[in-house]
């Protein structure tokens, strides 16, 4: 059953590829792009669909010793070792079980510090989306959770709503800040 | 500036810092009495090369410094100057001053001009006192041409070979950007005539909000003594753009000359006077690491590109066989399908280790720097040093080879520095007035050995252990090996503070080269011997990329503990394990009891055992510290790639890396420097 989104959203992909290259050069004076719709909880998000690199079914990864829990380790993606974050608990949602429709959706992204890839879990992955870049809207201030400084903004598609992720800045937060130097343990 | 234009300056400098490296080398070599014209020869082809690349690509300012290096090589290469030790070490510094600015021409970022003017005008200093006595052909030439060309010439012959002297009040008129002579090149050419004075009148200058940077405020005055006329004079100040006032001070057919020319500027008032133009020391070895840090191309001999394809070839037949075998018969060969696979393991393997071979380079390219070394350090403390250097061929991963210059320039400086005594000293203990300083590399299994070391005074031993007995690091009544004893200097702390005066510096920084090597999986040994000498052993893996490990289980994750750490692995018998107030855990292992840490505690993992008993301990060490780690069990010894954390996440404290099993799964590499180092820091809590 997950093999069957995700051939479909494979299928859907050849053409957001050959957008790539206009996309990539208009990338400040974006009017439109497509997105990638995962869900978490009741909850829709969205990344980039440029960035998505590759969606695989969840298959059990190696766990880091003084991660946060959120951290669930780091997968072998063809001989590169890339790390996984839990979306539901980077963003305070409750635990789920994994299930068979559990994804992790891998993304690449170009930073100063090169390219860096990492895979996202999400409870599963449903549509390819345009959305308008006027159609953004601002975060509403929730009173200083801090997840939303990784959400770029919300849009509005049809009936729902879509929460667009601000990638650089989970890279920034969560992949590329000095860790804590005390190890876990450590009493 | 487009892409393409990017790869060929890359070209360019890669090519032009081996070359430099290569002149350098030349240079080193030249013998002030017997010069080989080879050598020369080859030095002037670098400058050469190099000026016409910069020239090609509009790096001015090396193609100008060039030039006028490549004059003064042209001169020695005809013999028409003689090859002195001050011209070579100006030239080694001509060389360090290129590379500086081909690294800032690479950065993008501006070019020190105050060196790089200072050596230029060394430079022409140089060409100006060379000994080329009256010819009438170069008064001729001075006369005539107020070119570039009377850079070449000389005393001229003159009719009244009376000294006179003249002073010449200078001020440069008009802006600095026009064209025209820069002044240092007028004082120069006024040198070239005879004994010069400069004073620069700095006293117009406006103050800094103020100044106008296309005016040249200063003025000199110049002061020549020469047994030319003022024709000749006139001449060099008819090309300056300036304001000139000649007046003959001194005895003679003193016509007093006042000779204003009114003309245009000249270009920035490149200072003459010769700062600061002594590079330290190190300068050859700082550079050099600042020029391979930044190189992250390879180049790889074809040889090794075709032993590559030979093993991809045989890799694709191996496979062709086997997808034949299995297509075919029915039942498929059993046998001889395994058979197959087995051929292609061993192509497999082949080609690992050609991959392997491709990122291995000769040591020669970290050895290098030191003739450099020596040659300045020994100059600058009156030491006469003979280096000799082995194994030069020697391959080392490209890696480890980018790591181990720092601590071999250090090891190479406490040698010089500290092993090796003055001439004087030597002779009174009856050795050779001149020091050996040796640098060995060759390959002893599966690891590279690096010596560094010398026939000077060795290690005063009974200091050191006095020393540390003060320190605390012995105990007032242990007793330690001679070798144990010279091994104390490279405990951290050691060094910092007040040493006796005749270690001073021996031992200073020594546990940070250690624990570099460590870094790079290697271990450091010393050995000395009073009055014959010391040396470091430094043994090397061969490469960084595989490691051979020993895989461990913890709480359902598998991990790997290199190899080299290990000391031994035990299973636990009741009763060795101690529990000891304020530290933990202790183990009796050999006689020491050692701090015990459980990875799971480190890691936070649910272990499947707690009970000591039913789990596995390995001693591991680093620093000279033992430490036991507890582990759920023992899987089996296997060599792992080496796979960087950081290229998609972070550094992990504890863990030095990842690899991939044989199943697929991610296992990590632990890193026992960090895990001794929490564990004392634990333990001090």
């Amino acid at each position: 059953m997950p093999h069957e989104i995700i051939q479909k959203l494979y299928r859907g992909m050849p053409t957001v590829n050959s957008n790539r290259s206009t996309m990539a050069t208009n990338d400040s004076a974006e009017t439109s792009h497509q997105v990638l719709t995962f869900c978490l909880g009741s909850e829709t998000y969205a990344v980039d669909i440029l960035l998505v690199q590759e969606i695989r079914g969840w298959a059990p990864v190696t766990r880091l010793p003084q991660a946060p829990i959120y951290m669930l380790g780091m997968l072998n993606l063809r001989g590169s070792i890339v790390p996984v974050i839990d979306l539901r608990v980077r963003f305070g949602l409750e635990q789920a079980p994994f299930t068979p429709l559990t994804v992790i959706v891998v993304l690449a992204v170009h930073t100063a510090s090169g390219r860096r890839e990492f895979g996202l879990v999400v409870d599963s992955v449903s549509d390819v989306v345009d959305i308008d870049a006027a159609e953004l809207k601002e975060t509403p201030s929730l009173g200083g959770k801090a997840s939303v400084e990784l959400i770029k903004g919300l849009a509005a598609v049809a009936d729902r709503m879509l929460i667009l992720l601000n990638v650089d800045e989970l890279i920034r937060r969560d992949l590329e800040q000095a860790q804590a130097p005390a190890m876990a343990g450590a009493a | 500036m487009t892409l393409e234009m990017d790869q060929f300056h890359s070209g360019f400098f890669e090519e032009a810092f081996e070359s430099l490296d290569a002149m350098e080398t030349a240079l080193l070599q030249l013998d002030p009495g017997a010069p080989n014209a080879e050598a020369i020869n080859s030095i002037f082809r670098v400058a050469h090369s190099i000026k016409g690349g910069s020239g090609m690509f509009s790096f001015t300012e090396v193609a100008s410094f060039t030039h006028t290096l490549e004059t003064l090589l042209d001169e020695l290469r005809a013999g028409r100057m003689p090859v002195t030790r001050p011209t070579i070490d100006l030239l080694l510094k001509s060389t360090d001053v290129l590379r500086g600015m081909l690294q800032a021409t690479q950065r993008k970022s501006p070019v020190d001009q105050q060196t790089v003017a200072d050596i230029q005008f060394d430079l022409e200093q140089m060409l100006a006192k060379r000994p080329s006595a009256a010819d009438t052909a170069a008064a001729v030439q001075v006369a005539s041409a107020p070119t570039n060309t009377s850079l070449s010439s000389a005393k001229p012959e003159s009719l009244r070979p009376k000294q006179m002297t003249w002073t010449i009040e200078f001020r440069p008129t008009a802006r600095l950007p026009e064209p025209g002579a820069d002044p240092s090149r007028v004082f120069c050419e006024l040198a070239e005539l005879g004994t010069m004075a400069l004073v620069a009148h700095a006293d117009k200058l406006p103050a800094f909000a103020d100044l106008d940077p296309e005016v040249c405020y200063l003025t000199w005055t110049i002061t020549l003594t020469t047994e030319l006329t003022s024709e000749a004079i006139q001449n060099i100040l008819n090309w300056a753009e300036a304001d000139c006032q000649l007046r003959a001070e001194e005895p003679a057919s003193s016509r007093p000359d006042p000779a204003p020319i009114a003309s245009n500027p000249p270009p920035p008032p490149s200072p003459p006077p010769a700062t600061n133009l002594t590079p330290t020391g190190d300068a050859g070895g700082n550079s050099a690491k600042a020029a391979t840090a930044d190189s992250n191309s390879i180049r790889v001999a074809t040889e090794k590109l075709d032993e590559l394809m030979n093993t991809v070839g045989e890799i694709v037949i191996a496979q062709s066989m086997l997808m034949q075998l299995v297509d075919g018969a029915e039942p498929p060969p059993v046998d001889r399908i395994r058979a197959g696979l087995i051929h292609l393991e061993r192509n497999v393997r082949e080609l690992q280790e050609s991959v392997m071979r491709v990122r291995m380079l000769p040591i020669r390219s970290a050895f290098s720097r030191f003739p450099r070394l020596v040659h300045d350090l020994s100059a600058r403390l009156n030491k006469q040093i003979e280096l000799k250097m082995t194994g030069e061929q020697t391959e080392l991963d490209k890696k480890v080879l980018e790591k181990i210059g720092d601590p071999l320039v250090h090891l190479v400086r406490n040698s010089i520095d500290h092993g090796i005594e003055l001439p004087e000293t030597r002779i009174a203990a009856g050795k050779s007035a001149v020091g050996t300083l040796f640098l060995n590399a060759y390959q002893l299994g599966g690891s590279i050995v690096i010596e560094v070391g010398d026939d000077g005074a060795g290690l005063n031993l009974e200091r050191i252990l006095s020393k540390a007995r003060a320190k605390g690091l012995v105990g007032p009544n242990d007793f330690l090996s001679d070798e144990a004893v010279a091994n104390l200097i490279f405990q951290p702390g050691f060094s910092t503070t007040e040493v006796t005066t005749e270690l001073s510096g021996r031992g200073v920084g020594m546990d940070v080269v250690r624990r570099n090597i460590e870094e790079l999986g290697g271990t450091v040994e010393l050995r000395t011997e009073v009055g014959k000498g010391s040396s470091v052993v430094i043994t090397l893996p061969l490469t960084l990329a595989i490691v051979d490990g020993l895989s461990v289980a913890v709480g359902g994750e598998v991990y790997i503990v290199p190899l080299v750490a290990i000391i031994a692995s035990l299973q636990f018998k009741r009763g060795v394990a101690r529990q000891l107030a304020g530290v933990g855990e202790v183990l009796l292992f050999r006689g020491d009891y050692i701090p015990i840490i459980r990875l799971h505690d480190a890691f936070n993992l649910e272990p499947r055992c707690h009970d000591l008993d039913l789990g596995s301990v390995m001693v591991v060490e680093c620093d000279g510290r033992k430490v036991g780690l507890f582990v759920d069990e023992l899987l089996g010894q296997q060599q792992v790639v080496v796979k960087s954390m950081e290229t998609n996440y972070r550094r992990i404290e504890g863990v030095s890396g990842a690899t991939i099993l044989g199943d697929g799964s991610v296992a990590l590499i632990l890193d026992i420097p960090g895990l001794v180092r929490y564990a004392a820091e634990r333990n001090a809590a």
